[in-house]
């Protein structure tokens, strides 16, 4: 009886960090309407700040506090230089742009924190005063945990306190409900975001901060509780506060719970429990239903037309440089252009979800490592055949979309694209934790194409049949019946459902179809390495193909090529220097700053004033600033 | 139930509403409101702002669900239905605040439609570029828009916006209309152009039309018969004159500082 309560007595603690960091997520996002999602980065930082200041000036019971105190102090600093520099110029961005941009932060903390704190794990110090145990009906547990569990609620009630019994917190309040009006009160509103922004970001650092005895800090912080914190803020209703400490509390609870009942399966519990709470409850447990209108997309107000002359020109001079190329380079560039094309098909088949759909994903690379993995164990446990194996990933990975996209579609916007990430991470971490079957982080080895195809150039052929196939179809699919259902569906819910469109349905099939689409890439991907690693279904992979979009330019169809080939090219140029993720992220967040518009996209807005880029409307004249090219 | 009670109308009604009602929270947007609409017949629902005008066509073409009531469309339950069903099932609808699709053309808003009636939206390897052209041009020329068929949607002013989600909501060949407000936020002179034309088609065509309108010239012009809601209860029901002269629609407009109809009385 008493380890039952101790348990549970555990998982509350658990809980308190969670909360901390979820409720700062969710606050930013009230306000700002930005999906900070280097909010894990933040909590990752607040461990690692905390175990600093704990050594420098945390002797004794108080300096101990003091010292979590000036972390979360720290983290809210690191919070404003962050919304001062980046986010401050794009609000009224698409929030496309802010997520990559608060991507770009997540790969410059890393590596700032790897250069300042190293590689290793850090062991957390001890609370002083607070280092022992207490029985509870002679089970032990260690007394900080006490502390925690008091944290989560002290930190509630003055959150409470701060919305309820200040003019700040109550402005923050109106803010959250109705934005225009607040900003039509005389509220300086830059003010209110940034103070919120650093409010946010100090509760992250503080939840890093207090776990500091319990779990250390290390350098993988980031990404778990990040997708944790997306769980939260999901099942608990996104803006409620309250939502966010009770969701904390019941998934820490089935942690530590379902490691009683069934240790492999916790992960497959979350699934559970977050799959159960969303459809009975979409909103999450004290969501309010979101506000019609609100896009994860920016609008695409002009009008998509198939290719015109030039375009069709450009695109058969590529064509027929891929298809003499083996000529002119040599086998490594083949190998690297291979790499291009499967990239390239997965970024186009994220970018008919993004653009034509309008549903953005954070977590396609489930899609991908899942029509990876369909294909190696295919192969490692069936012996199927190479060819079979190829064809069978794309329905495998179909049906993993299928499954996936069947709660998501019932979300939209960040909720979307939050859910999406969260059923991302589970896929990545079953694929990690169940090594029986997937080999875990020793990857699946051996996966090796038939002998016939096995040469560099037969496979680079092979390679370029099937991603520009690919590419060719899902853009024929754009233009069909179904694709212009499904812009529909983006373009206007209310008119699409008033003339007849099941909405939801045409939106999981475009996952589906564009979860099977990655899932040839991945198939293709592992067959040209050989193996496959559960990073290929990482949160990481998936902003990589968020990133080969934007680089390429999210209106223009042919960006994602552009974009795989320019992120091919950074990646290997980068990859060679000790502090790449740096470089990378910097990269990232000034190309959002300087080209919204994405490389493809500029070059098409330059040369479309020159060329004919797209097809002539037939009929009535129009002017050529009114559409814009595919 | 409200003072005017409400008479049946003679012919056989197209719609049968009976005892609709739905709160927000704590505001009882509509309560208890039934009436019916006749075939051939062009009904208007008027009321100040805020009377509940939009949410009974919401509730209506299914958008949003009634907390009780009945909707009977030559009796079929449309109530608990999807907007896409009730749609399918000849029930048509303009908006408020026009709802098209800015990225596509003017004729492609219209072929939306067409594709949509005829189930092909899950056709993944025909094209949709110039699908139903031919028709959508037809629609588009009963509303005037041919002129404007290859613009974006996104481009066009707000009149223009209005003529294209007419020919959209009769693409379908709806046997029902429900027209919300469709002249808002246009010139006089375009109201009353506009107002004419869609008078003239759905008279041409024998549909039956609920529609609501601010401008009173409008609705006595063209209304065969009134119906008044007020804080989301019907107060009065009538044909123009009826309507004029009732001393509780003048209080009510009235007391809601608002003079509609003034210079006719
Ligand atoms: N989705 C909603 N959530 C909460 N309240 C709503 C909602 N829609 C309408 N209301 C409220 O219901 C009442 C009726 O609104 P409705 O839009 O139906 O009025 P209306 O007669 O169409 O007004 P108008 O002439 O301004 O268009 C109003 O008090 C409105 O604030
Ligand atoms: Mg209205």
């Amino acid at each position: 009886m008493s380890v039952y309560l101790v348990q549970f007595l555990s998982g509350l603690a658990s809980a308190s960090a969670l909360f901390l960091a979820a409720s700062g997520l969710s606050i930013i996002f009230g306000v700002t309407r930005v999906v900070n999602f280097a909010h894990g980065s933040f909590y990752m930082l607040g461990a690692f700040f905390g175990y600093t200041f704990v050594r420098e000036v945390g002797g004794g019971g108080i300096g101990f506090w003091f010292a979590l105190l000036l972390a979360a102090l720290a983290v809210g600093l690191v919070g404003l230089v962050v919304e001062l520099v980046i986010l401050r110029r794009l609000y009224k961005a698409p929030e496309l742009f802010q997520l990559i941009a608060t991507f770009g932060v997540i790969l410059i903390v890393q590596d700032v924190a790897l250069w300042a704190w190293g590689a290793e794990d850090l062991l957390g110090p001890r609370a002083p005063g607070l280092t022992g145990i207490v029985r509870i009906f002679g089970t032990p547990m260690p007394v900080y945990d006490l502390a925690l569990i008091a944290a989560g609620p002290l930190v509630l009630a003055a959150l409470w306190l701060l919305f309820n019994r200040t003019r700040w917190g109550i402005l923050v309040r109106a803010a959250t409900e109705d934005r225009e009006m607040v900003a039509a009160l005389g509220v300086n509103q830059s003010l209110l975001f940034t103070g919120v922004f650093v409010l946010g970001s100090m509760l992250a650092g503080l939840g890093g901060a207090i776990q500091l005895p319990k779990g250390g800090a290390d350098l993988l912080m980031d990404f778990g509780i990040l997708a944790e914190m997306f769980v939260v803020v999901v099942v608990g209703g996104m803006g409620s506060i309250l939502g966010a400490f009770l969701a904390a509390v019941l998934i820490s609870l089935l942690n530590t719970f379902g490691i009683l009942v069934w240790p492999d399966g916790t992960l497959v519990l979350m699934f559970i429990l977050m799959a159960v709470i969303l459809v009975v409850r979409p909103t999450g447990l004290l969501g309010r239903p979101e506000t019609a209108g609100h896009k994860a997309e920016a609008g695409f107000e002009t009008a998509l037309r198939p290719a015109g002359p030039h375009y069709k020109l450009f695109i058969a001079a590529v064509l027929a440089l891929l298809l003499v190329l083996p000529v002119l380079v040599g086998e490594f560039y083949l190998i690297l252009v291979i790499d291009i094309l499967v990239l390239a098909l997965f970024a186009t088949s994220l970018h008919f979800l993004m653009s034509t759909g309008g549903l953005v994903s954070f977590g396609h690379a489930a899609f991908y490592g899942g029509g990876a993995y369909a294909a190696a164990l295919l192969v490692t446990y069936a012996a199927t055949p190479f060819e079979l194996a190829l064809l069978l990933a794309p329905l495998g990975a179909g049906l993993l979309a299928l499954v996936i996209g069947w709660f998501c579609v019932r979300l939209s916007g960040v909720y979307f694209a939050m859910l999406t990430l969260a059923f991302a991470q589970v896929a990545w971490s079953i694929v990690f934790q169940w090594s029986d079957v997937t080999n875990g982080d020793d990857g699946l080895l051996g996966i090796w194409p038939s002998a016939w195809a096995s040469g560099t150039l037969v496979f680079y052929f092979l390679a370029l049949v099937i991603a520009v196939g690919g590419i060719f179809l899902i853009r024929r699919v754009i233009f069909a019946p179904f694709g212009y259902g499904l812009r529909a569906t983006r373009d206007s819910t209310l008119r699409a459902a008033a003339i007849g469109i099941d909405i939801k349905r045409q939106q999981l099939v475009a996952f589906v179809f564009a979860g099977a689409m990655a899932g040839l890439a991945g198939a293709l991907f592992v067959f040209s390495k050989g193996s496959v690693f559960p990073d290929e279904m990482s949160i990481p992979r998936s902003f990589d193909a968020l990133l080969m979009v934007l680089l390429g330019g999210v209106e223009s169809l042919s960006g994602p090529f552009v974009g795989a080939a320019a992120f091919t090219y950074l990646h290997d140029e980068l990859i060679t220097f000790e502090y790449w993720r740096l470089l990378l992220g910097l990269t990232i967040v000034a190309l959002v700053l300087l080209f919204p518009q994405g490389l493809a996209g500029a070059a098409k807005h330059y040369l479309g004033r020159y060329l004919k880029l797209e097809a002539e409307p037939t009929g009535a004249a129009v002017t050529k600033r009114e559409v814009r090219e595919a | 139930m409200s003072e005017a009670a409400v008479k049946p109308n003679p012919a056989a009604p197209s719609l049968a509403v009976r005892h609709l009602s739905k709160a927000f929270g704590g505001v009882q947007a509509v309560r208890d409101v039934s009436f019916d609409l006749g075939k051939g017949e062009l009904l208007a629902l008027i009321g100040p702002n805020g009377a509940g005008k939009s949410t009974c066509f919401n509730m209506l073409n299914g958008q949003i669900r009634a907390d009780s009531g009945s909707v009977s469309l030559a009796g079929t339950e449309l109530i608990g239905r999807s907007p896409a069903d009730i749609w399918r099932r000849g029930v048509g609808r303009t908006f408020q605040i026009t709802a098209t699709f800015p990225s596509m053309t003017v004729a492609e808003n219209v072929a939306m439609v067409l594709m949509s009636q005829r189930h092909e939206l899950f056709s993944f390897l025909k094209t949709a570029v110039q699908r139903h052209r031919k028709k959508a041009l037809e629609l588009l020329d009963l509303v005037g828009m041919t002129g404007q068929a290859d613009r974006p949607c996104g481009v066009l002013s707000y009149g223009d916006l209005k003529r294209v989600e007419l020919a959209v909501a009769l693409g379908n060949e709806p046997s029902v209309l429900l027209m919300d407000e469709p002249t808002a936020g246009m010139a006089p002179r375009e109201r009353i152009e506009l107002m004419g034309l869609a008078a003239r088609l759905v008279r041409d065509l024998g549909l039956s039309v609920l529609f609501t309108e601010h401008d009173m010239d409008i609705v006595f012009g063209h209304a065969d018969r009134i119906i008044v809601l007020s804080r989301g209860e019907l107060i009065a029901e009538g044909t123009a004159e009826q309507i004029r002269s009732n001393p509780l629609v003048l209080k009510t407009y009235l007391g809601e500082g608002q003079i509609y109809g003034r210079k006719e009385g």
